[in-house]
Formats: structure tokens, sequence, C-alpha cells
């Protein structure tokens, strides 16, 4: 298991104390470190438990139950393909094959360098602009299976995984 | 505000301010551009401040504004911009066309013909948003705001009616109010359909020292967006019907769960939260009225299931988003245990309007049991895509035919999926149908949230079913057997049925344990989940026939069931498709047809993937799926 910095474990007990006042603060919390982090791994939970009196148990569980919260960190770029019923029924699984193919990892994946996430979202809400792709929140519509080798370029010149 | 009569003044003094703005009586003219999802994803903030910058280079701040406003729901014609008085819409708008715009109609006073909406069946050009087909029968309640105010300005949402349902409320008892809602007829805009008014009853006869709104914002069905546009057009009418929906049974608290994939949503709403309670709309003794109410927000993770109103409860209270058994329902024991109405954002967009305009206005549109209006989000395959609000009755043909405009490159109509996962498809058949809850429920479908997916002969009905049942299998929760497992086993099934592998016996299976689950899951995620298998079987049973006997998709869209062949006699041999092949499964023959020069190809179904790169790339369409 990773070890947390000491500047790490104290921003996770300040997300923690932002709530204090809150009567069920966990979905909150997660949400920041999410945020934050890109990541909930089990020892951050731990800290978690400490500052609430959540067991760790409750917490896991509720971590693996939502999908926008993740054990394991996520790459630079996360590539949301929108599978909603109308990308769906517009092209939206070409369009998700094709950026596996470009990047070589499979929905829910993240590539070795760091650099990629795809993700498979259920519906964003964009159908009037389908078949939708978000990254890191920029939303491209209409898309075509040709306009994805160029996107993916793009975010592999702008580079610079951590 | 501290009392009732300085909101009156406030109310009228900005009524006349949005109506001086739209008329052009403040002398100046005004831009407004669409700031929904779908258009700022097409650039329409940069348009926007394109647009600022070249009235600040031309120092027209006195006599030009520009602002955004809430969706105007024609979504595939975005960017959207509108200019008053003249009410002349533009569309398509790019951020090159900002220039044009600005030196010919604003400082020129002449159209921009090129960027005008285009009639698809008469070719003539449009200028004004209400002589558009797409607009002409439909009726904005829940809507009512959306596209012409400032979402993210309490003064807009005033001068067009905000709070005057708010007002109207606390001078009424609390009975009042609920007789009001029951006499509307309000029912359910989230799926169910269950009477507001009836809701809030229960609630409001629970004796608690708390009591709490939840406003259900954690909009799931893959295909709908009416919740998340309004909330971006009008955060202030949401959280008025809430104030009200609050009043009236008693509770001083609510809470917005909202989807944390609608982050545009989530800050009009925070903003019209801080709005509000600086205008002193919101807070401690509204207005003197003795009221108290505080909105908060919960943002949802990610658990399509959490849209069920008890798993909703669950997650707000921290836990995993699996639903509660019933009963108790949460009109008596909610959130926290406490009495608590659940209520879609569109229901309580509806409850001001309510209150403003009367019951029986609202209750003049509508069939016998389903009064007012319906937000549908139509999508797929039809020309017109996007947000419309048309009366309960108005029938599928005039929702596909007069709004949609109709079937895109000239394809047949097949079918139109409503309610999502939980709901069915229907026919040409059920064209002619008036829509509303019960007549919906009759056909075999369902209103759900509002979701409409028009599907044309390219969509393999089987491949759809699927589809859905993918969806259900991966958003059960896992918690009650029925959903859990019988969501599985039919995923199995439909799936050897799409690969060439299915039997008849399979299709009994089906419909058995489709009923199964219907009959003994926990919550209505389960309950529902068979229906689009139900409803396809019911009316495209041949389809999934032909898979099973003929081991044919008759839309060629099941990979295992379709083979690309090169039609031999069209083939000029140029031999692109073998070049472009990754399988190298496309060989010349011996075989030289009729006026070619050169033998054709063929393809080795044996060594192909079926990607498709051959059929792209022959220029003389001479290679066919089958």
């Amino acid at each position: 298991m990773e070890h947390i910095s000491e500047a790490a474990a104290a921003k996770i007990a300040e997300i923690c104390d932002r709530y204090a006042n809150e009567k069920t603060p966990l979905m909150m919390i997660l949400s920041d470190i999410q945020n934050e982090y890109g990541y909930i791994p089990l020892d951050v939970q731990q800290i978690v438990s400490e500052k609430t009196g959540i067991s760790v148990a409750e917490i896991y569980g509720v971590v693996t139950f939502y999908s926008f919260f993740s054990l394991e960190p996520k790459g630079k770029y996360v590539i949301g393909c929108c599978l909603g019923t109308a990308c769906y029924v517009k092209g939206a699984q070409q369009i998700i094959d094709k950026f596996s193919e470009l990047i070589g990892i499979g929905p829910g994946e993240t590539s070795e360098d760091g650099l990629f996430t795809i993700d498979a979202l259920r519906c964003i809400g964009a159908c009037g602009i389908a078949p939708a792709v978000t990254i890191n929140g920029k939303v491209y519509p209409k898309l075509t299976v040709d306009m994805v080798e160029p996107i993916v370029d793009e975010y592999r010149a702008l580079g610079g995984a951590n | 505000m501290k009392n009732f009569e300085e909101l009156s003044t406030k109310i009228c003094a900005c009524e006349e301010a949005l109506n001086s703005k739209l008329d052009g009586s403040n002398g100046k003219r005004a831009i407004l551009l669409c700031g929904g999802t779908g258009c700022i994803s097409s650039n329409s903030l940069e348009i926007k401040d394109k647009f600022q910058q070249m009235i600040d280079e031309k120092e027209m701040n006195d006599k030009v504004t520009v602002n955004i406003v809430g969706c105007f729901g024609f979504c595939s014609q975005g960017p959207f911009v509108k200019i008053y008085p003249e009410d002349t819409l533009y569309r398509l708008v790019q951020l090159e066309d900002v220039e044009e715009i600005f030196e010919k109609d604003i400082i020129g006073g002449e159209i921009v013909e090129r960027l005008l909406y285009v009639d698809p069946a008469t070719q003539e050009k449009v200028v004004k948003q209400e002589d558009i087909n797409f607009y002409k029968k439909q009726k904005r309640i829940a809507l009512h705001g959306c596209g012409v105010i400032n979402p993210e300005n309490i003064d807009e949402a005033m001068g067009k009616g905000a709070f005057v349902g708010l007002k109207r409320a606390l001078s009424m008892t609390q009975q009042e109010v609920l007789d009001e809602i029951l006499a509307s007829g309000l029912r359910g805009r989230g799926g169910g359909g269950f009477p507001a008014g009836r809701k809030w009853s229960f609630a409001y006869a629970t004796e608690a020292d708390q009591k709490y709104v939840v406003c259900n914002g954690d909009e799931g069905d893959p295909g709908a967006f009416m919740d998340r546009s309004i909330l971006e057009g009008n955060p202030f009418a949401v959280i008025e019907g809430m104030m009200i929906a609050g009043y009236a049974i008693g509770a001083s608290e609510g809470y917005f769960y909202v989807r944390a994939e609608y982050p545009i949503a989530v800050n009009r709403l925070k903003n019209a939260i801080k709005q509000m309670n600086e205008a002193g709309v919101l807070g401690e003794n509204i207005m003197g009225s003795g009221f108290s109410f505080q909105a908060h927000i919960r943002l949802g993770a990610g658990a399509f299931v959490c849209g069920e109103e008890t798993a909703l409860l669950n997650s707000i209270e921290g836990k995993r988003g699996m639903p509660r058994p019933r009963p108790p329902f949460p009109a008596v024991k909610g959130l926290w245990g406490k009495p608590t109405i659940v209520n879609n954002v569109e229901t309580l967009a509806c409850v001001p309007y309510i209150l403003r305009e009367g019951s029986a206005e609202f209750a003049a549109c509508g069939t016998e049991n389903s009064k007012g209006t319906k937000v549908f989000a139509l999508g797929g395959k039809v020309n017109n895509v996007g947000l419309v609000e048309v009366p309960m009755g108005t029938t599928l043909r005039e929702l596909i035919y007069d709004i949609g405009g109709g079937i895109p490159n000239g394809k047949e109509f097949k079918a139109i999926q409503t309610g999502g996962p939980s709901g069915g498809c229907l026919t040409a058949a059920h064209l002619d149908e008036p829509i509303d809850f019960d007549n919906l429920v009759a056909k075999g479908s369902m209103m759900g949230s509002g979701g409409a997916i028009v599907m044309d002969e390219d969509n393999c009905m089987v491949d759809v079913a699927k589809f859905y049942m993918e969806f259900i299998c991966d958003e059960s929760c896992g918690k009650c057997s029925p959903c859990r497992i019988g969501t599985k086993r039919m995923l199995e099934i439909l799936t050897r049925i799409t690969e060439g592998n299915g039997t008849m016996q399979d299709l009994e299976e089906l419909e058995e344990l489709g009923q199964a689950v219907q009959a003994n899951s926990l919550c209505a995620l389960g309950q529902t989940a068979a229906n689009p298998i139900i409803s396809t079987l019911r009316n495209f049973r041949d389809e999934y026939i032909a898979h099973i006997v003929d081991k044919k998709c008759p839309a060629k869209i099941c990979k295992n069931l379709m083979r690309y062949a090169i039609v031999q006699d069209n083939c000029f041999g140029c031999g692109m498709c073998a070049k472009m092949c990754p399988a190298d499964a496309i060989a010349r023959t011996d075989y030289v047809a009729p006026g070619k020069k050169l033998a054709s190809f063929q393809i080795d179904p044996a060594k192909c993937l079926k990607c498709g790169a051959c059929i792209e790339t022959c220029k003389f369409s001479a290679i066919e799926k089958q």
C-alpha cells in the first residue's frame, strides 16, 4: 500500500472537518477526496474512519458502490464516452471502440503511462449533440469515428503524465 | 425584502425591466445566447464573450446587452443567438459568425439570412422562433422562463413571474395549498405518475418535529435531459416549487439530489439558492410570514438506482444507494426517519405555475387523468433533436413528425422508445395514440421521466433490448436476488440470440424470467427491468425469430449474424479494399465482370473481422452488408 504524506493526511482531515456539522457527511467527504486526488485508496479510508467514527468496512462499501469513486488512480485525461441510448443509436459504440483501439486499453482501464483512462458513461444528458464524449469535463459534440484520432493525438501532444 | 409588499413592488419593477429589455423600450437591443450543456459544448460561452468584446470595442454598452439564457430546446440546431426586440433567431452560430452578425444586424439592422433556420419541408427561411414548426405545438409550463431569463439572475426570474406563486401559497392555509395541487391533477413527472397532491397529503397528515422535501434530480434514464435543462434554465422555479411543497406539508428543510454529471445545473442551482437567501426569499421567517425554509444540495456519485426514491434517501444519508422495503413510505418515514416527500425536478417546476395561474389553468390542458404538459427529450433518429414540452394527449405522430420533423435520410420509422430502461418500444401502429401516463402503460410502455428515442430501420430491436438489459445488469444494486440474478440470466439469453446461438425455447424463458423479475423485485428498477424485452418481444417477435431461426439480423447490426460481401459485378478490381483490410481477408478472384478490365475481389468470411474498413474505402459501392 502506498504511504500517505503528512500533507495529504492533513488535507484529508481538513476535508472531513468541512462537514463536521452535517448529520451524514460521508458522501460529501468522499466526493471531495475523489475530486482532490482522483481516487480513494484504503489508507485514505482509514483516515476518514478515524475522523468520522464510521467503520472502514462501511466506507469501503460506499466507495465501491458508486461508480464515481475509484480505488485506483485514474489517468491524467479521463475520456468519458457517453453510451446513453441517444448516443448509442447514433454509433457511440464505434466511438469508444476507436478510442480503445488507439490507446490500447478497454473501458474502465488506465493506460500504463498514466495518460489516459477510458470510461463508459451512462447518459450525460447531452442527447442533442449525440454521440458525445467528455475529456476532463470538456464536451466533444457529434463525434464521428474519423474525429477520434486527432483528439487522441492532441492530448498525447499535451502529454505530461504525472 | 422583508415583507410581501416589498416583494410585490420588486416583482413589478423586475417585470417592467424584463419587458422593456425584450420589447426594446429600454432603448437597447438584447442578444440572448443559449447556455445549456449542449450549446456550451459548441462554444456558446466563447460566442457570448466575443459579442461582449465587440460591444466594448465599439463602445455600444448603452445600446446593446448580451447574456446567456437557458436551453432553447432545439439542441441539434445549436448554438443559438436570439436578438430582441426583433426576435430574430440565428442557429448553428460559430465564433466566426459573430463579427458578421454584429456588423450586419446589430449595427446595420439587416438580417443575416444564411444563419436563419430553413424549414426542411418548404425550404423557406424562418426568422422567428415561434414560426418554426418545432415550436408550434409546444406549451411551456415546466420550462417556463427557460430560454428567456438569465438563469443566474434573480431579477430576471422575478420578471417572469418567480415567487408570485410562493407569495400566494404563503397567504393560504396548508390545506388550501394541498387542495390546489390536488385540484390541478398534477402527477409525478419522474416515472410512476403518482398524484403529487396525495403524496403531499400523506406527509402533511404525519405528525413529526421535522419533515423534509427532497427534489429528485438524479436523472439517470439514458436519453433523458429535461431535468438538467430545467435546472440550467430556471433553477428559481424549482426552488420555489420545493418551498411551496415545504410550506404545504410543514417542512423547513429541502434537499436537491443532483447528478454529479451535471456541473452547470449544480452551479446555477447553488447560485440561485445564494441569491434567494440574499433577497430574503429563502431563510428564516420569510417576508414576515413565519415560514422558514432552507435548501441544500447533495450530489450523486454515479449510481442509476439512486433515482429510486428510497435508494436516493439512503444515498443522502451517506450509505450505499440501495432501496428500502416499502411500507413505510417516505411520506411517513423518509430521510433520517422523518416524513419526506420526494418529487422530481419537473414536478416541482410545475408547482409555481399552478399557484400563480391557478389549478384550473393547469388542468385546462391534458387528458382526463393526465393534466398539464410533459417535457420530452426527443432524440435518436429524428430530424429535430431537442427538448419539447407538449400538452398531455399529444399524439406520437405529432411528436415525431410535426415537432420532430420526421426521420432523417428518408429512412423508415420503426419504433419510439419511451420511459428509458423501464419503458418499452412503441411502433408505427401506435403513432396516433395520445401520450399520457395511463395510455402509454396500456400500450406496453410508460411515460418514465420523458426520454423519447426514435429508431429507424437500421436499429435492431434485439440489440436495443440487449442494450437496456446490459444497462440494468450494470446498475442493479444487488440487494434482492430476482433483480441481481434475473437480469443477468436475461442478458445471457439475449447475448446468445444476438450471437446466433439462440433457440425458440429461449423466447419462452425470457418471458417467464421477465415475469418473475417483475413480480418479485424489491424496487421499480427490477420491477420494470424486463419491459424493454417484453415490449420488443410483443411488437418485434419476427426480428427475434429471424435471429434464431434464419440466423440473420434484419437491421444488420448484430456482428455475428452479418457478413460483408463484394458484389462482383460492381467490382472494378482496383484493390483498395484489399489494401485497407487489416485481416488480409480480401483476395482477387479469376472473375472479370462484364464491362470491367480487372478481375474482381472477394472476402473470405472466415478471416473477416467485420470492421467495415472495406465498405468505407470502396468508391463504387461494390461492398455490402448481408
